[in-house]
Parts: C-alpha cells; structure tokens; sequence
C-alpha cells in the first residue's frame, strides 16, 4: 500500500516537473528571441556574409550594380527561407520548441563540431563527455571528502583542527574557477609543471594509455582549485548536521542503552542526515554544472561550459539555446532522480506521500 | 482596543530591535566578524573616496578614451611600489617635452642665411635604474607653410658616445617610433658587435642596444648591464622659413606606473580597481537584499494564503527552478547587451521565483500556527498586515546571515559575466581586467599583477561578507552556536 503511495507521489511529482521542463524551454525560446532582436542581428550577418561572398567571386565580376543587388537578395532570400525566417515568431517559436524539446537543436549558424558536422546535437554530444567526467570526479571526490571528513570531526569536536577548519571556512565563498586562476598562475605559469588548459596534450599521444595519463595530468588543476575551494565547506556543513542529530533525544537514549559507538554513528546519526547529504550533494552537484562553465572557460576545458562561451563569443544563437535546453534537462533529471532517493530514504514520505522538498 | 494593539504591535517590533542591537554587541565579541566588519568598511571608504575623487563619467571617458589619452604612459607596467622590494630598480617613465620647461631641456632657434634657421634642441636626462626601458617615442609638432623641416636626431650615451639616429623630413605632426625602427637595431647591433669584435647572436632591441654597457657581457642576453648615468638626446635642424617652430616630446618608457600599474593599452588599472569598488559592493548588496525580501515576501504569500495562490507560487518557483540560471544569464548577456542596470534586473527577475521561496515558504507555514498569530487573526488583521507585521518580522533576523553570505555569489556573478566577455562593455569594473588579462595572455606573459590586483579585491570583498556572515549565522541560529 505503502509503495503505492509512494509511487503515485512520484508519478505526480514526474509529470510536475515535466510540466516545469514544457515551460522552462518555451520561456528560454521567448526571451532568446525577445523583440525579434536576435533575428534582426542574425539576417543583418547573412546579408553582409552573402553580399561579400558574391563580391568577392571572381565569376560575378561582370554583374553590374543592379544585377549585383539582385542577385545579392535572391541568394539573401533562399538563406532566409533556409533558416526559416520567412515565418512569423509565433510559429518558429512553437517549432523551435518542439524542435527543443525532442532534442532536435537545428544546425550551428557558425560553430562545428570536431568532425565538422553542423548539426547542434553532435557538437553538444561531443562536448558533453570532457565534462561529465571533470565534473563527478571532482563531485564524487568532494562527496567523500565532507562525509569523511564531516564524521571525524564531528566526533573531535572542539580539537584544534576542529576549531581551524570553522575559522577557514569562508575561504569557500570564494568560487573554484578563482582558484584555478592561482592554480594556473602557480604551477602552470610559476613552476611549470602542469599544462596551463586544455583535455589532452597537442598533439594528442596514440597509445591509450598515454591518453589517459594526458588527461588525468589536464584534469589536476580544476580538481584541485575545486577541492580547495568547496572541501571545507561540505566538511564543515557534514560536521555541523552530525552534530545536530547526534545530540537529538533518541541518540541520547541510545547511548544510554548502552549500544556501541560505531552503531550509534550509523543506525542513528548517519540514517537520519542522509536526505540532507543528499540534498548537499544535489545542490553540489547542480552548481557544479553552473560552474562548469566558468571553470572550463579558465581551464580551456573542451565541455559545454566551454563551448558555451565559444558560441557567446560567436553569437552562434541555436547552440546557446541547445546548450540551455540540456542544462534544463539535466537539473530536470537531478531534481526528479533525488526526489526518488529522497522518497526511498525517507519512510515519512513514503507513508503520506507529502511533499519533501529536495531544495 | 485599537491603542492596545498597536502597542503590541511595536513591542514586536522593538524586541526584534532589542535582539538586532544585542546581536551586534555579540558580533563585535567574535574576531572574525569584527575583521570582516573592518573590510566592508575599508571597502565602503574606497568607494566613497572614489565616486568623490573621480566621478562616474570621468572614470568611463579615461576608460573608453582608448590610447591616445594614455599615450605618455608605459604598457602593460608593473606597479611601482614594486621597486620597494626589489634590489633592482625598474624604471620609472621619462617625459621630456620642449613645450614643458623644465632643467634639461633646451631648445634655441638661430637664424642663419637668408629665411634659413637652424634649430637644436637638447634633452636630457639622469638614467640611474636597473633595467632597459620598455619602449622609446619621439614626437614632433611643427609650424610651417610649405617647407618642412629638415632634422638629424642624436644619441649621446653617458660616456660620451655619439650615434646618428635617424635623419628625417618632419610633416607637421610627426611620430618616430626609435624602439621599433628595426633597420636603426640591425645598424646599432652591427656597431657593438664590431667594437667588441664578436658578433652578438641574438637580436638586440633598441632600447638594449642605446643603453648598453658595451663589453663581453653584452653578448649574452642574460647579462646585459644597463650603463648608468646622463643621456642625451639631441636634434639638429635646419628650417626654411621665417616663422618655422618645432616642438618635440621624448618618452622614455618606464616598466613601473603608479600603484596599480597599466594594462595592454596603457590605461592605469587603478582606475578599473578603484571603480570596481563601488560597482561590486552597489550590485552585490543590492542584489541579494532585493531577492532575499522578494523571496520572502513570497514564502510568505504562499504559506499564508495556501490553496490555489500557494500552488501558483510554488509551481511557477519549479518553473524557475529548471530554468539554469547561469546559461540564461550567458544568453540574456549574450543577445541583449545589458548595461550593468538592466543586468541586475535581469538578476532579480530571473531569481525573484527562487529556490529561497520555498525555504521561506516552511518556515512560515510553522509561523502561521503561532498563538500571537491567531490572535492578530482574532483581532480582525488583514492579511498583509499580518504578513508584513507578524510573520515578516520573526523571521527577518535568521534572514540576515543569508543575505550577508549571499552578497560575494552576486559579485562573484558580475565576474563571471565580464570574465565571459558579456560585461556590460563601458564600465570598468574588476571582472573585466580579469578578462582583459586573460585575453592578452597575462599568464602566459607573467604579467601577474594584472590578474592578482582584481583577484585581491574580488578576495577580499568576498572574505568579509563571507567572515560577517558565518558568525552572524552562529549568533542568529543557536543551535549552531552550541556546535
């Protein structure tokens, strides 16, 4: 009965949030293309693309002023009609949307992918990889980090190492990718011993293993301004929800049964901060795809943050939208995937089927 | 009856104002707050010394002015206060203008046969730093009809050597560039190369080669000595009319300017430091105060009215909550070129709906069910006077941490916006040096003032909110203060 419950809870909570997808895509269309604006701009470059490359072909140096004119709008109208500018925005945006949302992003106007295909979707596929791995190394390392972390000190509570990692703490506000700076400044421009950016040297090494070690020796740096930017923070935000739950009543009456520390530890404390590890983690995890983008842009990482700023530079319009599309289908699945978690932890949710934020 | 209320009414009020200034005897306890108090004000003296010193416009028309307002001062320089730590003396610039009189400077104009003039001007100059000068300019101004000029500009070295130059037919406003006349380095490289009888094997600059000390050790780059002492630079000219005049200006480029020293188009960053003061805090503040209020408000809102308006709320809060904000804010940067204004706007509205709304909203729904609540509800209070006057107000101190700690993520933001090239493109602002270096390679260069300076400040002002904040979250959630 209970899991019925549960799952009915779930099913709602799954259609909620595609409703929120549904939405969240068509706003990113309208205000991507408010006014018309990006339009303008965008015909504005194809006008002057064709018009050079016209006069810049020696097989039309013959064409007088009006012949040119005329051949410049013809070519002009069909490279419209190409990218379906003769229709209203009301309808491309329905059909951008629909395109959106079945993953059907349209081709780059003028970024490609390594294979050189325009298709949006490869050049996003191709990007996503670099990042996925970046990105839950340094989550998953980070994760286990504050869990360990956060335990031994909750029970070393008041030690110096206690008191000096609550003193440094607000050393994490200040982001990773402004400790990658120093990180570049220090090894890479300083010492020289670690690439300034990139995923692999140049050229890349043949045999896989050589691969591998190229890019495990690229990926140290943004590791290591993220730990060290966000490694006290979850230690000390871990530390502080042990604290709290190991000085509730029901530990307290464990203790006075009498039951071992280490039982305590985990039947006890460890159960009941579990949704909130996982809401860090979640919370973690989501930033760090915001923070991607920065932080690959500093490292030259080839991810969607990277590419993200490439397309910003490019004012490669279908490839800002695609890469927001993904993004919002990411969260969408992190949210939907960490509810679940939350319900399977959580018997009160289960039960009543109420509603448990996971934010 | 009415009397009565209002009375408890404002002994809310004041118990919230009696634990505010309570709290802030407590802060003054911990030292970390009292640091971070001492930053932000540090900082708010800054910006109140700049936007005083330097007004709005003036600072954006220096920063836009492009090379030509800043044509007297050395590229990419490093700040002087350098020379306070090194044993080797970078120099500092050099400007000599006939136009400024000054010891050192001379100019005479002779007359000599018929409309002939012969003109000379001297300049010089007490050269005593470490290390070569960056870069080496001569410009001339000139007042003629139709005859120009005629001139052969001199070198003379501390010990007495004397090289030509250059010789040259000047138009009114004339230019020469002496450190990148790269016929001028082959001949000056050939002529100590020759004296030493060694060929020199690697390509010698001009600002090396005028102030070489020519032995062996100029024939390795890695122990070139500067020759100390007074240089001389002097033009001779013959001129064909009457009323001909001739103006010059030497630069002799530094590698130190000012205290915070210049960027790849010679402007001083100081500028951009100082101004990135006021906009940081303005933005950051700003930002986190007006989201922190619209969230509550509407936490409020939704846990008060419940029914159709609390789903409203909250599904339009899931909506935004898919949104991701920092691709949004790449693209709205991207497509719309948002002065920094319209980009807080844009900050506020895409957060107004935030994940804040639903944090407020639990917390208000255990608020609700307070007696002193049920009790203005018995009394016949309206429900925005009850929002605003009962639930607002008990939880406004436990909001406080989190807007101090939410201040550094909105600069931070400002940053990360110019650091991707979608800053608003006129004001100077911290994130934009960091780009700029980025962009001209301040790393790959070693130029690392250039980062570091914006980095510090970014750093400090992020400190102490930060130090401000934590400890207001201690003092403000007991719970965690035990811990």
């Amino acid at each position: 009965m209970t899991s019925l419950v549960f799952i009915r809870h779930l099913l709602k909570r799954g259609i909620m949030i595609l409703i929120s997808v549904l939405v969240a895509v068509y706003a990113t269309i309208v205000i991507a293309n408010m006014g018309g604006y990006v339009d303008q701009i965008i015909k504005s470059e194809i006008y002057m693309a064709v018009s050079q490359s016209i006069r810049q072909n020696p097989a039309f140096k013959f064409l007088n002023e009006t012949q040119f004119k005329k051949m410049v709008e013809d070519i002009y109208s069909n490279e419209l009609k190409r990218l379906g500018f003769d229709k209203p925005f009301l309808y491309r945006s329905f059909n951008y949307w629909k395109d959106a949302l079945t993953m059907n992003l349209g081709r780059a106007l003028f970024l490609s992918s390594e294979s050189g295909s325009r298709n949006v979707r490869i050049i996003i596929a191709e990007r996503l990889p670099p990042t996925i791995l970046l990105f839950t190394t340094i989550n998953l390392i980070l994760f286990f980090i504050g869990l360990i972390g956060g335990l031994s000190l909750s029970r070393k509570q008041g030690s110096l190492i206690d008191r000096m990692i609550t003193m440094l703490v607000p050393l994490s506000s200040l982001p990773g990718w402004f400790y990658g700076i120093f990180m570049i400044l220090i090894f890479a421009s300083f010492l020289r011993i670690l690439p300034y950016g990139g995923m692999v040297d140049v050229p890349p090494p043949s045999s896989a293993f050589e691969y591998a070690l190229s890019v495990l020796k690229h990926m140290i740096l943004p590791i290591l301004s993220w730990l060290i930017a966000y490694s006290l923070i979850s230690t000390y935000s871990r530390r502080t929800f042990f604290l709290m739950f190991s000085s509730e009543d029901y530990t307290d009456l464990a203790k006075a049964k009498g039951l071992p520390e280490s039982v305590i530890q985990r039947r006890y404390v460890l159960r009941t901060v579990l949704p909130y590890i996982i809401t860090d983690f979640s919370l973690m995890l989501i930033s760090s795809w915001m923070g991607a983008i920065v932080t690959e842009t500093v490292f030259s990482w080839p991810g969607i943050g990277y590419l993200l700023n490439a397309a910003t530079n490019a004012f490669d319009g279908p490839i800002i939208i695609g890469i927001v599309v993904i993004y919002a289908y990411l969260l969408a699945i992190t949210i939907f995937v960490l509810e679940s978690v939350y319900g399977i932890l959580d018997p009160r949710l289960r039960a009543e089927g109420g509603e448990v934020g996971v934010t | 009856m009415e009397f009565w209320i209002q009375g408890s009414e404002l002994k809310v009020v004041k118990l919230e104002l009696h634990k505010i200034r309570q709290s802030f005897k407590q802060l003054i306890v911990y030292k970390s707050a009292l640091i971070g108090l001492l930053i932000i004000l540090a900082l708010i003296s800054i910006s109140i010394y700049t936007i005083i010193a330097l007004p709005y416009g003036k600072a954006v028309e220096l920063w836009k002015a492009g090379e030509k307002y800043w044509l007297d001062n050395p590229r990419n320089a490093l700040p002087s206060w350098v020379n306070v730590f090194s044993s080797r003396k970078l120099p500092e610039t050099i400007t000599l203008s006939t136009e400024i009189p000054r010891a050192g400077i001379s100019k005479v104009i002779i007359p000599a046969i018929g409309k002939l003039n012969v003109i000379r001007i001297e300049f010089s100059f007490n050269y005593e730093y470490d290390d070569f000068p960056s870069e080496l300019n001569l410009f001339f101004r000139s007042k003629f009809n139709i005859s120009s000029p005629h001139l052969t500009i001199h070198w003379i070295k501390p010990d007495g050597e004397d090289i030509v130059l250059k010789t040259l037919v000047i138009s009114k406003e004339e230019n020469y560039y002496i450190s990148v006349d790269y016929g001028l380095a082959y001949d000056l490289k050939n002529r100590i190369s020759q004296k030493l009888s060694k060929p020199i094997e690697y390509g010698m600059p001009i600002v090396v080669s005028l102030f070489v000390v020519e032995d062996d050790s100029a024939l390795n780059p890695d122990t070139v000595k500067v020759m100390k002492g007074v240089y001389k630079l002097w033009i001779e000219g013959t001129t064909f009319e009457t009323d001909t005049d001739l103006d010059a200006k030497l630069n002799v480029y530094g590698k130190v300017y000012g205290w915070a020293g210049t960027d790849h188009l010679r402007r001083d960053v100081g500028i951009a430091i100082l101004w990135g003061t006021p906009i940081a805090l303005a933005f950051g503040v700003t930002a986190s105060v007006v989201i922190a209020f619209m969230n509550i408000i509407l936490g409020a809102v939704s846990a008060w009215f419940r029914g159709y308006v609390d789903t409203a709320i909250q599904r339009i809060t899931e909506i935004f909550m898919i949104l991701p904000f920092l691709p949004i804010m790449v693209m709205i940067a991207t497509f719309f070129r948002p002065t920094l204004f319209n980009l807080l706007l844009a900050i506020i509205a895409l957060s107004i709906f935030g994940a804040g709304v639903k944090t407020y909203r639990a917390v208000f729904l255990q608020v609700r069910e307070f007696p002193y609540v049920e009790a203005a509800k018995a009394y016949g209070a309206g429900n925005f006077r009850i929002i605003f006057r009962y639930l607002m107000p008990k939880v406004l101190p436990t909001l406080i941490p989190s807007i101090v700690l939410s201040v550094p993520d909105f600069v931070f933001l400002e940053a990360v916006l110019a650091l991707l090239g979608v800053g608003d493109p006129l004001i100077p602002t911290w994130g934009k040096i960091i780009e700029d270096a980025f962009r001209y390679g301040a790393l790959y260069k070693g130029l690392y003032y250039w980062v570091l300076e914006p980095s510090f400040m970014l750093a400090i002002t992020s400190m102490g909110f930060a130090l401000l904040g934590f400890t207001l979250d201690r003092i403000f959630n007991p719970k965690l203060k035990e811990i």
